[in-house]
This record gives C-alpha cells, structure tokens and sequence, in this order.
C-alpha cells in the first residue's frame, strides 16, 4: 500500500514548486516527476497487499504477524486490542481503495450494463402490471424463480441497487481525491523538465547563435501566446529552461462529466420519490379537477404528498382527431389535438391546446393527451315516461378500427309494476359499422362514418350498493336477467344516432341520441427533471472537454556550448499519444526560428551531425526492453555528450 | 392525402436503391480485385518481415518560410523526434494497404472508391427521393433505418477518404456489409408504410433519430477497427515471438495498419461519438418526457440505449486502466456495438414478441 501511495501523492504535491525535491535521487524519478500528474486518475500499481505496511512500527517487544497490516502484536490485552483495532483499519483502508479503484469502477460498470439486461427480457411490472401478470400465470414455477431474485422488478431490486450504489459511492470516493489533486495542480506550477528531454514522445533540437536567454524569453512567450501555462522566469533550480502545461479543461471536463452523472442520479432518485402520475377521462364538455378522488388512477412516489397536487382545472372544449385513409396508411392517426380551457388557483382562465408531443404545463403540473374514443349519449326512460337516465357514456376501443365495448348501468329506475329495479346495458360502439361472421359485429375505421349502437339488456340487481367498488366498463351480470323479445329470443338492437327502441315488456325505451368525443389525459408532477437535464448537458459538456482536449507539457532548454553556439531543446509530452502533439512542438519550433534561426550543420550531412543530444549508443538500443537501467546509467550524463552510438541505431536517424 | 406523384417519387426511390446495389456490387469485386492483385505483390509478400523491425517514426518536416527583414529564406524546420511510450513489442510500421503496392491492384481500387462514391450518390438519391415522397425525415421504420443507416456508413467512409485518411482497407468490408444491410432493408423489412402516427410527428424526431443513425454508422467503423486490432494485434504478437503466421493471415493482416493504427482509429470514433450517442439518449428522454410523462422507465429500447452507453464508457474506462488497455478494451468496443445493433434491430424485431413468446 505504501508502494501504492508514494507516486501519487509525491505527484500532487511536487505539482508545487516549493515542493521540488531538492535532490534528484536517480533518473527514473527526474523523470517521473515531470510526467506525474497530467491526469489526476488513480494508479492501479501491483495489487497491495496485506503485508504491505508489515514494516512499519517493528519495535518493542512482540509477536510480528506476517501478511496482516497491524504488523506486531505487543503482550497483553491492550497490545491485541490495539493491534485489532490497526488490523481493521488496515482493512478498511484496503477496501476503500480497491472500491475506488479504476479497475472495481470498471468491473462495476461492466456489472450495471449486465445487471441491466434481464430486465429488459422479463416483463416488468413497473411498466406493464398485465404482460407480467399473464407471465405469471403461466409459468408459475419460473416466476417463483424469478420472484426470489426480484426479476419482475429489476431496476428497484436489491442487487440492481447494491451495483449502482456501490459505483457512486466509489464515484464520489474517486471525485473528492481527484478534484483536490487537480486544485493544487492549478495553483502550482507545471513541473521542470527532466534533465534528460530526449526521452520524451515528441524530441527536438537545433544549435543557435542566439543566447540561451533570449531563446527561453522566447519561448514563454510563444508558449504564452498559445495559452500555455508556464512557470515563473526567476524560479530556482530552474534555470536555463521554460516548463509550460496547457489543456487543463480536459481534466475539469472530466471532472464535470463524473460530478454531473452524480448530479443526474439523484435528480432521478429525487423523481422516483417525489413524483404524482395520475389518468382522467375527460368527456368533450366536461371537466377536471385537480384533485385525488376526481383521478380514474393514481399513483405517486413513497414522499409525495397528495395535498401538494396543484390547484387547476380544465375543460375538454373540443377534441380533434384525423385518420388516413390512403390504402398504405389506412388508419393511421394523423391528428390529435384537444382545446381545453383551464383554470389556475388565482382565478384566470385561458384556452390552451395539448398534442401529443405538447403537454400542457400549469405550475409543477403536466398534462398531457394519451388517448381519445366516443361516448354515446343516450336517454332512458322508465315505465312511467320518466327519464330515469341520460348523458354520455364512455366507450373504450378495443382495436385500431375503433370497435369499443361498454356499458350503460341505470340504477334509478322503476319497472312496468311500478316496483324499483335496475338496468343494464352491454355492447359495442362502432364508429364505421361492419359485420361479418368471424368477428361479429365491428368497426372498420376510427372515425364515424357509419356509428351504430349495438346492446343488449339486463334487468335484476347491479350489485352498486353492495360496498364492493365497481368497474364502470363492466356489468356484473350475476344477480341480473337478461331482456328477451316477445319470441323468446335474447333482446338485441343496433341504433343510429337519433333512433330510439322500445324496451320489452313495456320496460320503456332507450334513445341513443349522438355521441360525443372523450380523451384520456395524463397529469403528472416530477421533481427533479430539470436537474436531470442540467446534469446531463453538464455531463456532455464534460465529455467533450475530456475526450476532444488533449493535455500536455512542453519543456524548452537553452544552454551554451563549448564551441559558443547555443543548444535549444524541446520536448513535449501528452497525457495520451496524439500526432498533434509533436506536431505542436515543430510548430513552437518553427515559431521560434526567428528568434533563435537553427544554425545549419557545417558538414551538410544532416544525419551525421544531429548526432549530438542523444545519449550514450547502448542506452539507445537498450531503451525499450530495459529502459531502467539505461537510464540509471546515464544519470548525470551531460545530454550534449559527443556522440558515442553506433550509425545504424534508429534513434539517431533524425534525432535533429 | 397522398398524390399519385408521391407514389411515383417513392418508385423511383427504390429503383435508385436498387441500382445503388447494383453499383456496389460491382465496387465490391474490384476491392476484392484489389486484395488479389495486391497479395501478389512482393511488397505483401515481404510485409510480414518489415512487421517485425521497429523503429522510431519520423514526424513530417516541411520547410517552413520566414520572413525576416524583408527577406524571405526558407529554412529547414527542426526535426521533431517521436517515440512510443513504450509499448511492450517494437511498434509495427503500418501495412502498405490493400493494394499492397502492386500497380494493377491499387487502380482496381480506385475504381472500387469511384464505384463506391457513384453507388454512393445513387443511395443518396434514393433516400433524398423517399423523404419527399413521404413528405418527413426518411427514418420512420425498419426499411428507412436501414438505408439511412448503410448510407451514414459509406458516407463515413468517404468522409474519410476525402480528408486523406489512408482508410481505404476498409472499404471491402464496409461495402460488403453495406451491400448486406440493404439486401435485409429491401426484401425483408421493405413496408409501404409511409405516414407516421402523431407521437412521432415531434421536433426530436429530427435530432434524436438522424443522431442515432449516424452514431451506429461511426460506430460501426470503429468496431471493425476493433475487430482488425484484434487479429492484427496476434498477428505481430505471433511475429514478435518469432512465429511464422499463415500465408493468408500475413498477406492480409500484413496489408493491414499496424495494430497501434487500428486501435488509435478505432479509439478516435468511439471517443467522437460517446459525446453524441449520449446526447442522443439525452434527446430520447426529453422526447419521452413530453410524450409520454416520464423522461426514463426502463423500455427495452431504453434499457439497451443504456447498456450500450454504459458498454462504451466501460471500454473507454478500460483503455485509462492498467491490465484493460490494448485487446481487453477491444473486446469491449465490439461489445458495446453488439449492444447497438441487439437495440435497433433485436428489439424492433424481437423483443415485444418476446414478450408474447414468454409464456410458451
Ligand atoms: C457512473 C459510472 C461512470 C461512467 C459512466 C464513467 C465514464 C467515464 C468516461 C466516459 C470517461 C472518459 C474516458 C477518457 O477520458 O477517455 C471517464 C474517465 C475517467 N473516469 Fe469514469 N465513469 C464512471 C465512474 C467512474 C468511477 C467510479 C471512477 C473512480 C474510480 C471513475 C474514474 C475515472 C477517471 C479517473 C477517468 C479519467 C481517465 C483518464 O484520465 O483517461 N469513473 N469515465
């Protein structure tokens, strides 16, 4: 763990200058120190181990306890409390950094995109109670499989939760560290170069008759000028080189992105706990109440607090609705659209439409149109000529023609021996009435080319006032008797608008005298949303600044030669390898040429003169598979050596 | 109301699919000239041992012009030097491309790019023709996706030509599954269908389904770089280790980019879309908040757009994690656009009958 912890957190503070280590114990580590911290993402180092800080405090007299992070047990009992308490620290401490971790994130996140996927192949019952009651019903045994692991209800089950829980709380564990990194990273200053600069991705030099001076003045300015941040003129231990950092945004960006996923998980949750969902079918003329008992359904988060419903209203004026009826598209919706008059708390009124895709929106509250369909309006009257029932009654389709079932309940009514008894009519609406063998009465179209009213009648007890709420759209026929005609056979009768029939037996008649149009509406109230939708354009935000900017150092070294002329060095190095970014560094070269004009090589031979700068022919060759020792080597080398390295050694080909 | 002329511009739309087929087809067998010709070449042949020799690439070094005083002298520009950050074998110089040098094989494929970017504006047309015959986006059903999906790709692809991108290694498989895609759109999903019903007939529907388009195209390309990485990538392994690969696999892969040029390439559209393909899930959510009253519910359609996210954020993860980078990080972009394509064609296809199948 010790192992684990000693680059990085050399890396955030040696971002400082005042924390420049005074002495540079070999190359390997002039040379981590430049490159450390261009991202502030967690090192996964070898796996720490239990024994890892065994070293520490080995002294008095005790028991050493391999493999353990309390290392020695002292006598007695304090001794093995306290060695106890140092065990679980040490394990505590050793699974919050494997939790915030690069490699758990990512084995969590693999897990979340997996724990995601039955839910998506088993019905739902959050999202469709009827597909998965079907399921249920007919695979009993597998539902009690599946009820054990909650796979009816995936995305609130316990482990789907324990996943995403545990990725946020090592989210959060990875933000924190990461943005105070980044914070003392900003108000330091980027780190000097290494001394040996010809080991970085992107390498060049040139000899200049200029002074090392002017060429450094130079080159913070150019740097500068190209919004690079580069360290002071007079630093100490500093001279005779610039050291420049830019692309910053990349790391806040990515910052950004991981405090907005936070930001929009808990405008979700926020929506999951605080939320009202609510359906009312409006009949065109009638209106709607924004209150609990007016809802047909209701539903609502755990904290929601029904008396926070908004105070509105509003009227269903007129529904409008098309269908196509070209033969490809036949009956395919064109048109929806309700105008509607609402009214809010303060007393306004205004008219307003609501489409489909364009809810309604008064205070916290959506409404929005799911559905339409007609209501009959029809007319009974008793034995004595009393109307003992009249109004529209909702009919609900059944398929895309429009073939809509319902039911016309009379509990007020009196019989043709003046005694009190009730009424109950079933049947179909057909907007565009066909008939056929197969399916018996139907609708051929959504709209009302050819509406008929087809029922059949009940007479008995509606079962109404037995306290057992009732469904409005059917008829418990169990304590009724179905009407017959005179000869006998089950009374039925199809009506168009404006006709009336004569019930049997002297019962009265039954009018059906138009229909009008209802619609479904939808009205909900969500906390959250809008901070669902600033974390996720935060989010983007992010993303692109940590995807599409590239951060990097570039170092520019100036020094005279023995032979009077001045060697410029630059070297650049990115977080990621992108060909931009050496070519940045010929560019900052090229800019420099008037300020410090390369001095071309007396010999011509380009190749043979570049020579000098690299380093010794065998730390060349070596540099790939053995680069450690190479450099332990060089360490102290002077970069400038005459060169000692064999002609043929890819490194020098172009070194200049 | 549709007019007979709409009918007539929707024939016309399909015959231009058609011959943009026929057109492909043809580009097809000249890049598979090109493969042939080019495994002749001893450039292909000798291929494999360039593979294995390193070395350390040279950024360009253009003369650069300065003007000092009034004079003009054009300098050498300072060479810049560029070496890897150390991958654990010498990194590869990239293949010499499809043609592999050989000159029969490099005009047969430029004949295949010319035949590629004619069938090109054919489906183009075809497309263009169907939208103003429907008189919307030409992205409302299986049919329309599909061949908006193939023409982002191609259109990608030579997007990419354009710009110099020495992508043309890509062309035999990309106008094979183009080729692919729209035989499916053409016999299988074909539907008359041309009016949409009124929840599509929203704004998003301009953002969100045109985006997602787009991103499965770029993703698309990305994921058979992923794939090439994956086999060049054992290809040179096999090569650093001293073995001697198959004929077939060192002409073909030895033609290929070098494994750090796929995986670069592949990474480059994955990271460019993550942003999109996000903001496209984003634009779906607003759309299902105003049409249906809840921006996420965990349909399949939304779950799988989720997983596929979460897929590409895991592989982009992977590439900054020590033990993922290099073939795990591959596997996982082949993964997440396996991910994309069970979410645009599984779940249309497959999944509501899933549902009706469950109980059987
Ligand atoms: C909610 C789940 C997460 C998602 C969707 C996510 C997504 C991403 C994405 C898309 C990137 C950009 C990669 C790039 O720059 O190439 C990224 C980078 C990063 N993520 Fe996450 N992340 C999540 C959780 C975490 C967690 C839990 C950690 C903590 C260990 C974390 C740490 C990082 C780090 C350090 C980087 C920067 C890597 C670099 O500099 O390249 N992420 N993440």
């Amino acid at each position: 763990m010790t192992r684990d912890d000693a680059p990085r957190s050399g890396v955030a503070t040696e971002g400082a200058p005042e924390g420049e280590p005074a002495e540079l114990p070999d190359q390997r580590s002039d040379e981590e120190y430049a490159t450390a911290g261009l991202t502030t993402a967690p090192l996964d180092g070898d796996e720490a181990t239990a024994g890892g800080e065994r070293a520490r405090g080995e002294r008095g007299a005790g028991v050493a306890v391999p493999g353990s992070f309390a290392g020695t047990r002292a006598p007695g009992v304090g001794g093995a409390l306290s060695w106890v308490a140092r065990e679980l620290l040490g394990w505590g401490r050793w699974f919050w950094r494997q939790l915030t971790s690069m490699r758990v994130a990512l084995l969590l996140l693999l897990l979340l995109a997996l724990a995601s996927v039955p839910g998506s192949l088993i019905p739902q019952e959050r999202s469709d109670v009827t597909v998965a009651a079907d399921f249920r019903q007919r695979n009993p045994g597998l539902s009690e499989f599946y009820d054990r692991f909650q796979l009816f209800d995936v995305y609130s089950s316990i482990w789907f939760s324990a996943i995403y829980i545990l990725l946020f709380v090592s989210l959060i564990g990875c933000i924190v560290p990461r943005t105070w990194q980044f914070v003392g990273q900003l108000r330091g200053r980027p780190p000097r170069a290494p001394r040996r600069l010809d080991r970085m991705p992107a390498y060049t030099t040139w000899r200049t008759t200029a002074p090392p001076e002017e060429v450094l003045t130079a080159a913070r300015q150019r740097l500068r000028r190209r919004r690079f941040r580069t360290d002071g003129e007079e630093m100490p231990g500093r001279e005779g080189q610039v050291a420049a950092e830019k692309g910053y945004l990349r790391e806040a960006g990515n910052l950004l992105f991981h405090v907005a996923l936070i930001v929009m998980l808990v405008a979700f949750a926020a929506g999951q706990l605080y939320h009202s969902e609510g359906g009312k079918l409006v009949v065109q003329g009638s209106g709607f109440t924004n209150a609990l008992p007016q809802y047909d359904d209701f539903s609502s988060g755990q904290l929601y607090d029904v008396d926070e419903l908004e105070r509105f209203g509003f009227t269903l004026d007129e529904f409008h609705y098309d269908y196509s009826r070209d033969s490809v598209d036949i009956g395919t919706p064109t048109e929806f659209r309700a105008d509607v008059t609402y009214w809010t708390d303060d007393g306004t009124e205004e008219s307003s439409t609501i489409e489909v895709n364009e809810p309604l929106r008064v205070g916290d509250a959506k409404v929005r149109l799911l559905g339409h369909g007609y209501a009959p309006v029809v007319t009974v009257k008793d034995a004595e000529g009393n109307t003992a029932f009249s109004g529209p009654v909702p009919f609900l389709p059944q398929d895309n023609g429009f073939t809509s079932t319902g039911v016309i309940k009379v509990s007020d009514y009196v019989g043709p021996d003046g005694e009190h008894d009730q009424l109950g009519f079933q049947g179909f609406f057909n907007p565009t009435y066909n008939i056929d063998e197969v399916r018996g009465p139907h609708s051929t179209f959504p709209e009302p080319d050819y509406p008929v009213l087809t029922l059949n009648a009940f007479h008995g007890d509606l079962g109404i006032s037995s306290g057992i709420p009732q469904n409005v759209y059917q008829l418990d026929t169990e304590n009724m008797e179905q009407l017959t005609d005179g000869s006998g056979d089950l009374f039925r009768f199809d009506l168009l608008p404006g006709e009336s029939v004569e019930l049997p037996e002297g019962r009265g008649t039954l009018t059906f005298e138009e229909f009008e149009n209802w619609a479904t509406f939808q009205i909900t109230t969500r906390e959250g949303t809008s901070w669902a939708l600033y974390g996720s354009m935060a989010a983007i935000t992010g993303l692109v600044g940590s995807l599409f900017l590239q951060r990097r150092r570039v170092w520019v070294r100036a020094r005279t030669e023995a032979d009077g002329l001045t060697v410029v060095e630059m070297a650049s190095l990115g977080r990621t390898e992108s060909a931009k970014i050496p070519e940045e560094l010929a560019a900052l070269a090229a800019e420099l040429q008037p300020d410090a004009p390369m001095e071309r090589p007396a010999e011509g031979d380009s190749a043979g003169a570049d020579s000098s700068g690299a380093g010794t022919g065998d730390a060349g060759d070596a540099r790939d598979e053995d680069a450690g020792d190479a450099r332990d080597e060089d360490a102290g080398t002077e970069p400038d050596a005459p060169d000692a390295r064999k002609p043929d050694s890819p490194p020098a080909e172009g070194a200049r | 109301m549709m007019l007979a002329a709409d009918q007539g511009l929707a024939d016309s739309s399909n015959v231009l699919v058609y011959t943009a087929m026929a057109v492909y087809s043809l580009a097809f067998l000249a890049y598979v000239a090109e493969w042939v010709f080019g495994g002749r070449s001893r450039v292909a042949r000798t291929s494999a041992s360039l593979d294995a020799e390193g070395g350390e690439a040279d950024a360009a070094t253009p003369a650069v012009t300065v003007r000092k005083n009034g004079a003009t002298s054009v300098l050498e520009r300072p060479r810049v030097v560029t070496r890897s950050a150390g991958p654990a074998r010498p990194e590869t110089p990239d293949g010499p491309g499809a043609a592999g040098g050989d000159e029969r094989g490099d005009t047969y494929g430029r004949i295949a790019v010319a035949l590629t970017t004619l069938a090109f504006l054919m489906h183009l047309g075809g497309v263009v023709t169907r939208a103003i015959a429907v008189e919307r986006g030409p992205w409302g059903n299986m049919y329309e996706f599909s061949t908006a999906f193939s023409m982002v790709v191609t259109a990608a692809f030579l997007t990419l030509l354009l710009l110099r991108r020495n992508v043309r290694w890509l062309g035999l498989i990309l106008v094979g599954t183009v080729l692919l895609d729209l035989g499916l759109a053409t016999t299988v999903l074909y539907t008359e269908t041309q009016q949409l019903v009124p929840a599509l007939d929203s704004i998003w529907m301009w953002i969100h389904v045109p985006l997602a388009i787009i991103c499965g195209g770029l993703l698309y390309l990305g994921a058979i770089s992923s794939v090439l990485f994956l086999l060049k990538d054992r290809h040179e392994a096999r090569l650093a280790d001293g073995a001697t690969p198959g004929r077939f696999s060192s002409s073909v892969l030895g033609r290929l980019p070098s494994s750090v040029s796929l995986d670069r390439f592949a990474y480059r559209i994955n990271a460019a879309v993550f942003p999109l393909w996000t903001f496209t899930i984003v634009a779906g959510a607003i759309w299902a908040e105003n049409a249906w009253g809840r921006y996420w519910d965990w349909d399949p359609k939304e779950t799988w757009a989720f997983i596929t996210w979460v897929a590409y954020a895991c592989y982009l993860h992977a590439r900054a994690t020590v033990g993922w980078k290099g073939r795990k990080a591959a596997y996982l972009a082949v993964i997440g656009f396996i991910c994309f394509l069970i979410n645009y064609y599984g779940v249309n296809i497959f999944f509501d009958s899933l549902h009706s199948y469950g109980g059987v």
